[in-house]
């Protein structure tokens, strides 16, 4: 695409990264920028949110929740918790807990075994994946079966099963974070495959090999930057599952309830029927919190597949790159927009600075 | 069709993995969590506890490839021994009850969110960069919900906010309106009547995947010649998007396996919060109770299940493309 580029007089010459800090220069398209920016907001919660949490998330305090007197003798008293105030800007439990702290401490949990459970699936996956890939053959025959075994069994049941006989795996987060990676490395290891199968046969690759150099160093040096945005990928999306399975699981009551995390607060509110009860600010912040925190990584996920596959960006040109140059509507056809040049003076200096931009960005992928 | 029979021998594979799994967990695992669970079990007689025993292998003397034989016969049995927290009903036949549940509501929304998804995905991708891109993020943000957070929200507008829906229960079984189960008018529409919240939400969170997939497919094979020609040659747009849609849709349903395990899981969650009779519903209560035998019996039956739907999306996707048929 570049050598097509050189001819056109209006390429942009301005500084180009160097070669070394390509492989991590992100698009910047607002996807990725909204991804990020929510990603970044729940990583300074999971540092300071314990620190800056008002109260212990199981201080209790009987003056948090009002207390009906039975009307008739034999009747029981009936516990309510309090609705936001000023003192409680998330209101209270039923357990007389204060809402915003247990949001602020669960953060924590939450995220580090996402996060934790996303790196050690991706770690297994790309051991996996880029042997299997790289060495072909039996090795390959075997791992590929692994992996496709694995994905084939749904993951949550196993996971359930796992972590209901795992002695200790209630008390522990970095054991349950284990034992997601255990049920979510298959995909990653597949797609990660898949991409070393094409790269083994390159050029570059093969020039390596040729010069005598070690299996090993082939793979860390040659294989494995060209592969990054694909972990990358799949370390999102194995992140995202991570955190639905750990949030689920603890709302089954497998993790535990000494751990705080989002989870936990949903299972606490639905087994005193919060939800029924009409005590929204209770069961919401939590589930809010968790969907807010998925959406971020989806979005850095779709980012990124536009990233490594530039074909599926939007559209050629941006609505202002448009109107500038006249078109009223912008090309339906998926087809690479051909227009005459009379018609459009202007949308060629457009166009090839979005092909530019385009192609700076692809250039980083083999 | 040596296809197909490559893909069977797969599945049985992978299921007899399961099966394996299943078996040595309990007796690998350090601590042995059954032998304490079994100490808190009250109300039960002798003879209960050495069938129970016996099948998680706890005093036993055999070696443990006799007791792996043993397991495997019992399964071809249907003997998956008994439910601790169901008054020691025989784990298979609270199985067999619950599994018509799941597999309706699982079918039906499964089908609905694919045959959506795919459509609103060949719109995406055909209108790429109008006003529909707007439904991407939208997607997005329902797909990152958990499912039991949505089954929850769902639940509260439409049930106990606008009692459009019933809060819970497969069917009318209390009060004035209850219904009996069989082949008439008024329990089919209450059925139907259940299943609205449970189904939409599985529905709604699954169908960005969905949606997705197809969207990227189309945008990619709208790239390709036999598009153009069909464009060139003046077929009419429908027909044009006909043939790309053909064609873009095969790696969703290639991609099915992957789909179908997360949205069992996610059923799984949502038939909790809807108390909805299925084997989530079971799950739970084994899952709080300790019974482990129903932990087990319920992981292989979802195992089975996922792997059957795995199965006939092959059967789908060697119908469909002829280039998997001829795959020596």
């Amino acid at each position: 695409m570049s050598t097509n580029l050189s001819t056109l007089p209006t390429r942009p010459t301005t500084a180009v990264a160097t070669p070394r800090f390509r492989a991590l220069r992100m698009p910047r398209s607002p996807k990725v920028i909204a991804g990020s920016v929510i990603l970044l907001f729940f990583a300074v919660l999971a540092v300071i949110g314990p620190i800056i949490a008002p109260f212990s998330p199981t201080h209790t305090d009987i003056s948090w929740v009002h207390v009906i007197k039975p009307t008739t003798l034999f009747g029981s008293s009936q516990i309510v918790p309090e609705s936001p105030s000023g003192a409680h800007w998330l209101g209270t439990t039923i357990y007389a807990n204060d809402v915003l702290s247990q949001l602020l401490v669960s953060a924590r949990a939450t995220v580090l075994v996402g996060f934790l459970a996303g790196a050690a699936a991706t770690v297994l996956s790309i051991l996996v994946g880029v042997t299997a890939g790289y060495l072909g053959g039996a090795a390959d025959d075997g791992l590929s079966l692994a992996a496709n075994v694995f994905l084939a069994i749904p993951g949550l049941p196993l996971l359930i099963v796992l972590a209901s006989y795992v002695p200790g795996a209630d008390g522990s987060p970095v054991l349950i974070a284990l034992i997601v990676a255990v049920t979510g490395w298959a995909f990653g290891a597949r797609v990660l495959r898949a991409q070393t199968l094409s790269l083994r046969n390159r050029e570059f690759v093969e020039a390596a090999r040729v010069s005598g150099e070690s299996t090993f160093r082939i793979i860390v040096f040659e294989v494995l930057p060209n592969l990054v945005p694909i972990a990358a990928s799949s370390f999102l999306f194995t992140t995202l599952y991570a955190i639905g399975a750990y949030v689920s699981l603890a709302y089954l009551g497998l993790a535990g309830s000494d751990i705080w995390n989002w989870g936990l607060m949903l299972m606490q509110a639905q087994a005193q029927s919060a939800p029924a009860s009409g005590w929204w600010w209770w069961w919401a912040p939590p589930g809010v919190c968790i969907a807010l925190l998925g959406c971020g990584l989806a979005l850095l996920n779709f980012g990124m597949d536009e990233f490594i596959n530039p074909r599926l960006r939007d559209a050629g040109l941006s609505r202002k790159d448009a109107r500038r140059a006249g078109l009223r509507r912008r090309p339906r056809l998926g087809f690479t927009p051909v227009m005459r040049r009379a018609e459009m003076p202007v949308p060629v200096m457009s166009t090839a600075v979005q092909l530019a931009r385009e192609s700076g960005t692809a250039g980083t992928r083999p | 069709m040596l296809v197909l029979v490559r893909r069977l021998g797969f599945y049985l594979l992978a299921a007899w993995v399961a099966l394996t799994v299943n078996f040595f967990l309990p007796r690998l695992v350090p601590g042995n969590p059954v032998a304490t669970a079994i100490g808190h079990l009250t109300f039960v007689n002798a003879q209960v506890v050495a069938a129970i025993k016996a099948q998680f292998g706890i005093g036993i003397n055999e070696s443990i490839w006799i007791q792996y034989v043993h397991y495997l016969g019992d399964l071809l049995h249907g003997n998956l021994g008994v439910s601790w927290g169901n008054s020691f009903e025989p784990v298979t036949n609270l199985l067999g009850a619950a599994l018509p549940w799941t597999l309706g509501l699982l079918g039906v929304a499964t089908v609905v969110s694919f045959l959506l998804g795919t459509l609103i995905g060949v719109a995406l991708g055909w209108f790429r960069g109008s006003w529909l891109d707007w439904l991407l993020p939208g997607a997005t943000f329902f797909q990152a919900i958990p499912y039991f957070f949505l089954g929850t929200v769902l639940l509260m507008l439409f049930a106990t906010g606008l009692h459009w829906f019933p809060i819970s229960q497969g069917y009318q079984t209390t009060g004035i309106s209850s219904v009996e189960p069989g082949l008439n008018g008024a329990y089919i529409l209450s059925l139907i009547d259940h299943g609205v919240l449970p189904a939409s939400t599985i529905v709604l969170t699954s169908i960005a995947g969905w949606m997705m997939g197809m969207r990227n497919m189309m945008v990619i094979t709208m790239d390709e010649d036999f598009v153009l020609v069909a464009r060139a040659k003046g077929l009419s747009p429908g027909r044009v998007v006909w043939y790309a849609a053909r064609n873009a849709v095969l790696p969703s349903v290639a991609n099915f396996s992957l789909a179908i395990s997360l949205v069992v899981a996610g059923q799984l969650l949502v038939e909790i919060v809807f108390s909805y009779p299925g084997i989530g519903y079971l799950l739970f209560h084994a899952v709080t109770n300790q019974d482990y035998p129903m932990v087990q019996g319920i992981f292989l039956v979802i195992t089975l299940v996922v792997l059957a739907a795995n199965f006939l999306a092959d059967l789908v996707y060697v119908a469909l493309d002829p280039r998997a048929r001829q795959v020596a």
